[in-house]
């Protein structure tokens, strides 16, 4: 990665802001939710990328942090009447929490064991919450209603579920994710972590304490993904045992892939991609996951390092 | 370039004023008009579209499929008696992956893109559940054919019915007079430990017990067993009545254990026809269910007392008199839950008609409309049975079979009332804001 000057970088960031902000008053009904979506999720990616892209941690239970965000604010709404900005703080603390001990756990490994070892405790957490499910709605989940998901801010309400309302709100998370992470990647703290991505052994040497370095990521990813959680469930209204699966481990995986590992605007090309090539396959026949995996070999196969990163790789050698 | 003849010539014709402003107007009128005329038909005579939220993958496939068939079948019957309101009717389909987050997407489509008049057959719980919060913000009618209770739980949302299908809490509870008469007193659960097993878990002790009998113990088996006969010792020595309810791939080796574990000396046993849907009942390894019962929605097997709407609507569906695919006896139906799928399109047409629906600006009128329905007649719309139907709660409630297991066939050995499974609303979505 060539060295850009920050406002360089920083500019094509909030141009990329800006250009969500602007798409809210041009995309159709349809798009502009799905967009919303689509931001939200690109979070969860935006956290599951801090871990993979940057450190060199392949987790395979990230899912359980995003439902910690999901269930810590949906549960708190659902069986506590708590108001949606608590509610999310709630979310995101739990996420934090959770990975804070998971990540105290799983950090004695590394490599195919740290795999392992994340997806074992995601799969305890997906059957915890079938087990406990006259509080969590198990498999068939819970809807949060409308009415509870109105935030209120001196006199003015804004009611989430109205289409722009919504949109903002993701947008608005997504923006200050980006800009976060852009932080962090930029940081002494973000170097550090590439370092031990790079050569562990070597850093440690340099006399960096890796394992504390990595743990500030696992919790930093967790709260970012669990963050993403906990607004889909009240962007949404829906909290349900599916986020949980080990398919919501491997789908943020997918779109850091696709969009390009260790690039901050990644994320949001790999999950925007994905679910375009869903959403308009899908309409054409019922093999489109078929579709879906031929376009992910194909980038494999010409493309490995993701979308962004190739155009790293090619062309904008100073994109972060 | 002058031409000889002065056809091209332009300075020989004569434009005045008015011919021009004629020639403008008519243009103008012209281009207009085929636009005016599109409208007014669409305000007439364009079709009813009626969004389609199919499971075509995922673990609901097989549902998807025959619903998929039934609905088209209902459709063709619709239209060719002159559709709803004069109007033609069109299925527009859309994959959910049986999964509730793209459900949720599948809804958004259908009332942003698509612009369907409603949303319809959904039959997963989870989808539902997932969909319902969409269709509420769409304020789009979303018609499901789950059996699931979510809807009269009353903690969906008043855009959500489900009026051809009756709930499962309904089913289990008329399913008890019979067990509890016929079957024995002392009844022990295997259910899978899942929120489909959490419903015949809670649902069916008190009932049981209104009838004088017991569920002596309850079994639950995690999601991800695949073995069953560890479970088997735990099923208590006096245990009159084993009530199974497993679903999925398992349920084969579920059936062959137990018969193993069980021998000729068994208990009598009792499930639920969800168990087998889609699988042929001569499936090598259910011979130990010869003799059980099953509770059925519709009957799978033709019946010697098959009333004239229920023959009807098979030959319609396309299923045979074993209740699979006309012309390919391996293609076994979902015939306990599909009916479903032609009763609510019927429902949906009613309810159409008795609002004056003319496009989504009615769409409150049309759930005004479904929810002061009182009942259904037996008859070709409804040929699983006669229903009533709870506008405050948005469920239906109807009939219900049970089944013997005879010489490879099941023979329906009992229908119940419809006031055997009633029970007291658990809220009223009516005093919610349209």
């Amino acid at each position: 990665m060539r060295d850009a000057s920050p406002a360089k970088t920083y500019a094509l960031h909030i141009g990329v802001i800006a250009l969500l902000f602007a798409l809210n008053f041009v995309l159709p009904d349809y798009h502009q939710g799905l967009f919303a979506r689509i931001m939200a999720l690109a979070v969860f990616a935006m956290g599951y990328n801090l871990l993979f892209g940057y450190v060199g941690l392949l987790s395979l239970g990230h899912a359980m942090f995003f439902s910690a965000g999901l269930y810590g604010a949906g549960l708190t709404v659902y069986h506590l009447g708590w108001g949606v900005p608590e509610a999310f703080v709630a979310g995101v603390a739990c996420g934090a929490l959770l990975a804070l001990v998971i990540g105290l756990l799983a950090l004695r490994t590394s490599g195919v064991a740290f795999m392992i070892v994340t997806m074992m405790f995601a799969q305890v957490f997906y059957l915890l919450v079938l087990y406990f499910a006259a509080w969590t709605g198990g498999d068939q989940g819970l809807v949060i209603q409308q009415a509870s998901r109105v935030v209120s801010i001196g006199g003015a309400s804004f009611d989430l579920t109205d289409p722009t309302v919504r949109y903002m709100s993701a947008l608005a998370l997504f923006a200050i994710v980006l800009l976060v992470t852009l932080a962090i990647v930029r940081s002494r703290f973000g170097r550090v972590l590439v370092a031990i991505r790079e050569n562990e052994e070597r850093t440690k040497m340099l006399g960096y304490d890796t394992v504390a370095n990595k743990l500030a990521a696992v919790v930093a990813s967790g709260a970012i993904c669990a963050a993403s959680g906990a607004a889909y469930a009240l962007l949404f209204g829906y909290v349900g045992s599916n986020f949980a699966s080990i398919q919501y481990s491997i789908l943020p995986l997918l779109w850091v892939l696709l969009g390009g590992a260790a690039t901050t605007l990644g994320p949001l090309i790999g999950t925007l991609f994905m679910y375009y090539v869903t959403d308009i396959t899908s309409g054409f026949t019922s093999a489109y996951l078929l579709i879906v995996g031929v376009a992910l070999i194909l980038l494999v196969l010409f493309a490995p390092k993701g979308i962004m990163g190739s155009i790293r790789e090619r062309w904008l050698g100073w994109l972060p | 370039m002058a031409d000889k003849n002065g056809f091209f010539d332009l300075s020989k014709t004569t434009l005045s004023r008015r011919t021009a402003l004629k020639g403008i107007a008519a243009g103008a009128g012209l281009a207009l008009a085929p636009g005016f005329v599109r409208y007014s038909q669409a305000q007439s005579s364009a079709p009813i579209r009626i969004g389609f939220q199919s499971h075509r993958t995922g673990i609901g496939a097989a549902y998807g499929r025959w619903y998929e068939k039934t609905s088209a079948a209902a459709v063709k019957a619709i239209n060719d008696a002159g559709g709803i309101g004069g109007r033609k009717v069109e299925l527009v389909i859309e994959d959910d992956g049986t999964d509730p987050a793209r459900g949720a997407e599948v809804v958004n489509k259908f009332a942003k893109q698509h612009k369907t008049d409603i949303v319809f057959g959904t039959l997963f719980s989870h989808v539902v559940i997932g969909s319902a919060p969409a269709a509420g913000e769409n304020k789009i009618p979303y018609f499901v054919v789950s059996e699931g209770h979510h809807v009269a739980s009353t903690k969906l949302n008043r855009y959500v019915f489900q009026p051809g299908i009756t709930d499962v809490k309904s089913q289990i509870q008329s399913m008890a007079p019979w067990i509890a008469a016929n079957a024995g007193k002392k009844v022990t659960q295997i259910f899978p430990d899942f929120a489909f097993g959490y419903d015949h878990r809670d649902y069916l002790p008190p009932a049981l017990k209104a009838q004088g009998a017991d569920v002596i113990a309850q079994i639950a088996i995690p999601p991800t067993e695949s073995s069953f006969t560890k479970y088997f010792p735990q099923i208590p020595a006096e245990t009159e009545v084993i009530y199974h309810v497993m679903v999925g791939p398992a349920v084969l080796t579920f059936v062959k254990e137990l018969g193993e574990f069980y021998g000729s000396q068994r208990p009598q046993l009792f499930g639920f026809m969800d168990s087998l849907e889609a699988t042929d009942i001569n499936s090598p390894g259910l011979e130990f269910l010869d003799g059980s019962h099953f509770w059925e929605g519709s009957p799978r097997y033709a019946q010697p007392d098959d009333s004239a709407a229920q023959k009807a609507y098979r030959a319609a569906v396309g299923i045979d008199d074993n209740g699979a695919a006309v012309g390919d006896p391996k293609d076994v139906s979902t015939a306990s839950h599909m009916f479903g799928c032609w009763e609510t399109l019927y429902v949906v047409k009613k309810a159409m008609e008795d609002a004056g629906y003319k496009g989504p600006e009615d769409r409150a009128k049309l759930v005004e409309a479904t929810e002061a329905l009182k009942e259904f007649a037996e008859g070709p719309e409804h040929p699983q049975g006669p229903k009533t139907f709870n506008g405050k709660i948005h469920q239906c409630f109807g009939i219900q079979n049970i089944s013997k297991v005879e010489g490879g066939k099941l023979k329906v050995v009992h229908k119940t009332k419809i006031e055997d499974g009633l029970y007291e609303p658990e809220g009223d979505y009516t005093k919610q804001a349209l």
